[in-house]
């Protein structure tokens, strides 16, 4: 990427994080400790899992609306299936099954059936959320073994287990988008389908992909959220698709030329956690979290726009 | 036969074909009570379809009704509760809807942001906003005359129901007599066109998303009447449903097509299914992945269908 990209990307998404940490660090002692600020760290792992692979689908010009309700599925049917069998892999597998068989489902209907992608996910967003409603009988799943626990407390050589693995799934998908032929198929995808079928390449399978992997890493993140929440609950995971959105949005992706941005959804990611953490430091209502995020969405498009229409 | 008449007539018959098996599967569902209530529960969905209908005759889509409502309908009811005016309710439930509508609009016309991306960003504003102002508490007992709007009724009609074939009324002669309702179905068309051929499409747009914010104040107003209490989550579960509606109704995403009393239709089938859930007491929970599969299987069949008539349009048959 040449320097003048560089610089006429970042000012977006870094410009946002610099200016909230600067004016929480101000605001409220307790923001610029370092213990505080690996908290932001921690609190940001399951949305950072969730956004990745959410800018891969944003990249194709496409959008999961679902990708909340599954997580939220995939973390009550790992809760039952951990308290029913006793066995944390065997729990493991059956989220990470539920989050690909889902994220399979709505490949099938964007690529397969041709719907468009945010009804096509606001159609899955309902039947998981019903799903997760049945499954769990309304209730949180409770009682987990203490060894799923770690997944979210636990430490590698005195790093918290959770940002080894956000750095190591960053890692993955970095080089899945910019080393591989899928990854220039995905930016094609948002940029120029059209060349795609030209050059004789069956992007539908592509397609498909990007929304299953959107799915399995849904899955993936539930081991997270659910050792983090000590439960499985049946609408604890509702909305963090928007926080995923927001974050893609806020990092400078495109949603209309799938020019894509893996490192500015870190940015979007972290800007979000920093945002939400130091509105709690500052007290106020969590309700209010996500207007601000709301407003946070508005202010990234326009400035997407402010530089769409530059010369 | 038109396309679009066709696909209205069967889906009169799928209404028709409905009624049947639900009259067969439980004895309730012919009760006077029972069609009275569906329609009333019709009446707040198409409220907010009704709107919604034109946001999708443009290609755009508006996420945020059902937190519009939420927000509406708290500060109307609380309001009403410390000042005891029915009036100022019904004001401030109409001038939030619509000022939202307006926020909607200016997004989508002027900043030129998608607008499902900008009325999901508006969805969860509203949405905190509501929570913060009511701080966990539900507010109820409203004055008389103000619920009147949600359980009176006019020569033995109930007033929501004579409400809804007003608006349908209103809003069929606005969409197919008016210019600026023929203006609204050629930007859903081709904006580019009907831009380059003298329709002010910003200022359509912003009037689409206004109208929309509006029913969606009236549904709130509505559906306040009718509880009698109000809380900060309201409105979230409507916004599936009222897409629903609409989509169901044979309204195309891709916009230029659809028609009020096709949302009306998409709005009494979906209120029909969910009705015959209840009354064969299916588990409550399971209505969003119901009405999911519904929206999945009306796009689909939208699509495929239209894609029948093109075919057969193309060998000129």
């Amino acid at each position: 990427m040449s320097a003048a990209s560089l610089a006429a990307r970042t000012p977006g998404a870094a410009f946002m994080l610099g200016v909230l940490a600067v004016g929480f660090a101000a605001a409220t002692p307790g923001f610029a400790s370092l213990p505080n600020l690996v908290n932001v760290l921690l609190q940001s792992s399951v949305l950072l899992l969730i956004a990745l692979p959410m800018t891969l689908v944003i990249m194709t010009e496409g959008l999961d609306l679902s990708v909340g309700a599954v997580l939220t599925l995939a973390s009550v049917v790992l809760a039952l299936v951990a308290t029913a069998s006793g066995s944390v892999t065997l729990a493991i597998l059956a989220g990470l099954a539920v989050g690909f068989s889902c994220g399979a489902v709505n490949g099938w209907l964007v690529a397969g059936l041709d719907l468009p992608p945010f009804v096509a996910t606001l159609g899955t967003l309902g039947m998981v959320q019903g799903v997760a409603l049945a499954a769990s009988g309304g209730q949180s799943v409770v009682g987990l073994p203490p060894t799923l626990l770690v997944w979210y407390g636990g430490h590698v050589a005195m790093l918290p287990l959770p940002i080894v693995i956000v750095a190591l799934a960053y890692t993955a998908m970095h080089v899945l988008l910019y080393r591989t032929s899928f990854g220039s198929h995905v930016f094609a995808l948002g940029g120029n389908r059209e060349a795609l079928a030209f050059a004789g390449i069956r992007y539908r399978g592509t397609l498909a992909a990007v929304y299953a992997l959107n799915g399995l890493m849904a899955g993936f993140a539930a081991i997270l959220f659910t050792a983090r929440l000590d439960a499985g609950h049946p609408t604890a995971g509702i909305g963090t698709e928007f926080d995923a959105i927001a974050a893609v949005a806020v990092g400078g992706t495109s949603f209309e030329r799938g020019n894509g941005w893996l490192p500015g959804t870190v940015l979007g990611v972290l800007t979000i956690g920093v945002l939400r953490n130091g509105l709690n430091l500052l007290a106020v209502p969590s309700s209010l979290h996500v207007a601000c995020i709301g407003v946070l969405v508005i202010l990234a498009f326009v400035i997407e726009g402010a530089k769409g229409t530059a010369p | 036969m038109s396309r679009a008449l066709a696909q209205l007539l069967a889906r009169v018959l799928a209404v028709l074909a409905l009624c049947a098996v639900l009259a067969l599967l439980s004895d309730v569902f012919l009760t006077r009570g029972n069609i009275v209530n569906v329609l009333r529960q019709t009446s707040l969905l198409f409220f907010l379809a009704s709107g919604l209908t034109l946001v999708v005759l443009t290609a755009g889509l508006d996420l945020s009704v059902g937190a519009n409502i939420s927000l509406a309908a708290c500060v109307a009811g609380t309001a009403m509760k410390a000042t005891g005016e029915p009036l100022l309710g019904a004001a401030l439930g109409l001038g939030i809807g619509a000022a939202v509508g307006l926020c909607n609009g200016l997004m989508v016309a002027l900043l030129r942001i998608p607008s499902f991306i900008a009325t999901y960003g508006m969805l969860w504003v509203l949405q905190g906003a509501a929570y913060a102002y009511m701080a966990g508490q539900p507010v109820y007992g409203f004055p008389r005359a103000f619920r009147l709007i949600g359980v009176g009724t006019v020569g033995g009609i109930p007033v929501p129901i004579l409400l809804m074939a007003a608006v349908l009324a209103l809003g069929s002669v606005f969409t197919a007599r008016t210019i600026w309702g023929q203006q609204i179905y050629a930007i859903g068309a081709n904006a580019t066109a009907a831009r380059l051929s003298g329709v002010p499409v910003k200022r359509r747009l912003i009037l689409v998303y206004l109208l929309s914010g509006a029913t969606t104040g009236l549904a709130a107003l509505i559906f306040l009447a009718r509880l009698n209490s109000a809380e900060a989550d309201i409105g979230g579960e409507l916004t599936l449903p009222a897409i629903a509606a609409v989509l169901i109704g044979g309204a195309s995403l891709f916009g230029g097509v659809g028609s009020l009393f096709g949302t009306f239709i998409g709005a009494l089938l979906l209120t029909l299914v969910l009705n015959g859930m209840n009354l064969l007491e299916v588990d409550a929970r399971w209505q969003p992945f119901v009405t999911g599969a519904i929206i999945l299987a009306a796009v689909w069949i939208d699509m495929r269908t239209g894609r029948m008539f093109a075919a057969r349009a193309e060998k000129g048959g």
